[in-house]
């Protein structure tokens, strides 16, 4: 097997024996992107010495990684994937970028997204789509959608990517990786580009659970940087690693099994319940009764932050910049609305109005604390759900990867793509997405597990005897 | 017919526009018209819940007002952060006449 094919714990040991070196990692992954990431085109750009960088022998994880393009890098571009931060460089690092280069990670290069991470399938960003390692005609999911699709390629070792609403767990499992939503405030949100502030977290991308959880490891913790940041100790997450669901009690909420289900998404589901009822865990069908609400709560919600947190780019500080020839207004918002213009693709504008509108004088009351209020429903639906379980199972997508342009003319139906881990970001608890299946066409199933606040043990737990059992994690793409 | 329920007019789309600094040209205005009220009809389904009694949730975590001690400490210097500015002069952002 190739280098790049290993997962990170598996090089870690390796360059600890001196089998191979970062170096030759490194130049692994790079040959790799070399031949495949033409096709796949899950980098919008490498890392400006990319091939020179030292990865840090010695170090925890000397091993590449894949950055989302919304995570600040100092003196790297961080565009997010639009032409209004065309330019831009930081002058900073983000706090999870600061904690790998402390860990030796190797930052190989920027990971294409939907701008803002406003999407789930990557088509939404100004450099064009990702495609799925496993079927070019399809997207990789989104917003996360490069980072997904550069583990599942073997491009990277393992990546970052973010979750508001889904963006990480649901192109895990359109691409058949292992993707995680930490608690919200479990990882530091500090230059991480906020699309909404109360339900974006930075998660780990990876091809396997140990790795989810030794990255985890690495990126969590409370930062006084992140006013938002939890301050509570991070527990070694390897410690989970156990195979063992004996005695655990799981949900299964009657809601997400109902219309718009896919009948394979729904057997591969039944067939891993049965893998964990076989080792020992209890099943129980439970309800989360205001799960049909979950989409149009978090489309107020989420763009009415989305408006504001985007109100920053006018063309005033950095990014791009538009002047228009005639005087419509006065100069200076004549710039503004034509930098927004040119700057924002078409999806952004849509969230940005839409936010803007249920933040208005008139229809306050009507969206947005509407939305905010049945946010707490949701949320104690969890809540209540949890005092007698240990964990809660669902699909994390209710389809495999659609085809490429298939939504792209219908938001809504896109939106509805999100419907089963959106709640998890309007609860705040930690999710994760595994590899569970495929489906006829050969296309990845996943299977989201979630659990109480700051219990991404529990999550680590059950996936890892989940793939002890199960061989979907070691399927190879067809490129 | 509640307030939230009356359909969005193109009127209203370029009042959005207006508020949220964007200047649309072309089939945009038509093209959004279209959009938002597609999503807005979706949203109503929240109109079933009677949310009168429940209090509203902005944040998830039990924090508020969390402080630190007002003490100087090493930040950015302006120099590096004014490489990011898109136009400078001085060490000032330089923006068109505001007053004419």
């Amino acid at each position: 097997m190739k280098l790049n094919e290993l997962t990170a714990h598996e090089l870690r040991d390796l360059i600890g024996e001196k089998k191979t070196s970062p170096q030759e990692v490194r130049d692994a992954v790079l040959a790799r992107i070399r031949q495949t990431d033409g096709q796949v085109k899950a980098y919008v750009r490498l890392s400006s010495n990319a091939a020179t960088q030292e990865p840090s022998g010695g170090c925890a994880m000397p091993v590449p990684i894949g950055i989302k393009d919304n995570i600040c890098v100092t003196g790297e571009p961080t565009t997010c994937c639009s032409r209004i931060l065309e330019g831009f460089k930081p002058p900073y690092d983000a706090t999870v970028i600061q904690k790998l280069k402390e860990s030796g990670a190797y930052l190989i290069g920027s990971t294409n997204m939907d701008e803002f991470a406003f999407g789930s399938s990557t088509e939404n960003s100004c450099y064009g789509p990702t495609r799925n390692p496993w079927n070019k005609d399809c997207v990789p999911g989104g917003s996360s959608g490069g980072s997904a699709a550069a583990v599942a390629s073997h491009e990277a070792i393992w990546a970052l990517g973010s979750d508001t609403g889904g963006s990480i767990r649901q192109p895990a499992s359109f691409c058949g990786v292992v993707g995680l939503k930490p608690t919200y405030g479990r990882v530091s949100r500090y230059g991480l580009i906020a699309f909404a502030s109360s339900l974006d977290q930075i998660g780990p991308i990876a091809k396997d659970v140990e790795d989810c959880a030794l990255l985890l490891g690495i990126i969590a913790g409370y930062d006084e940087r992140d006013s938002t940041s939890a301050d509570l100790p991070v527990p070694d997450y390897t410690k989970a690693l156990v195979n063992d669901v004996k005695g655990l009690k799981v949900g299964i909420p009657k809601e997400y099994f109902v219309e718009g289900i896919d009948p394979q998404v729904r057997e591969a589901i039944n067939a891993a319940i049965d893998v964990l009822k076989k080792r020992g865990a209890t099943f129980y069908e439970i309800s989360l009764p205001h799960t049909e609400y979950a989409t149009a709560t978090y489309y107020i919600v989420a763009t009415a932050e989305a408006s504001s947190n985007l109100a920053r780019y006018d063309g005033v500080q950095y990014g791009l910049r538009r002047q228009p020839v005639d005087t419509r207004k006065t100069p200076l918002i004549d710039m503004y609305e034509e930098t927004r213009d040119a700057g924002f693709g078409s999806e952004a504008k849509r969230r940005i109005m839409l936010g803007t509108y249920s933040l208005s004088s008139g229809y306050y009351d009507d969206y947005y604390l509407k939305g905010l209020k049945v946010r707490t429903l949701i949320k104690q639906d969890f809540d209540k759900a949890f005092q007698k379980l240990d964990a809660i199972i669902t699909p994390t997508a209710p389809t495999t990867a659609f085809k490429i342009g298939e939504k792209t003319d219908d938001p809504l139906s896109m939106y509805l793509s999100d419907i089963y881990t959106i709640s998890a970001n309007l609860s705040g608890i930690p999710a994760i997405s595994i590899p569970c299946g495929f489906s006829k066409e050969r296309m990845p199933i996943g299977l989201q597990i979630l659990a109480k606040p700051f219990d991404e043990a529990m999550l680590f737990r059950i996936a890892y005897a989940y793939e002890q059992n199960t061989p979907w994690h070691k399927e190879r793409t067809p490129l | 017919m509640t307030k939230s329920q009356k359909s969005i007019t193109k009127e209203d789309v370029q009042y959005i526009a207006s508020l949220s600094r964007i200047h649309l040209q072309g089939d945009e205005v038509e093209r959004l018209t279209k959009d938002l009220e597609d999503i807005l009809r979706y949203v109503h389904k929240l109109e079933k819940l009677d949310v009168r009694a429940v209090e509203a949730t902005s944040h998830v975590l039990p924090l508020a007002n969390v402080y630190r001690e007002d003490e100087v400490r090493p930040s950015l210097a302006q120099a590096e952060v004014m490489k990011v500015a898109v136009m400078s002069h001085n060490g000032f952002l330089k923006v068109p006449k505001v007053i004419q």
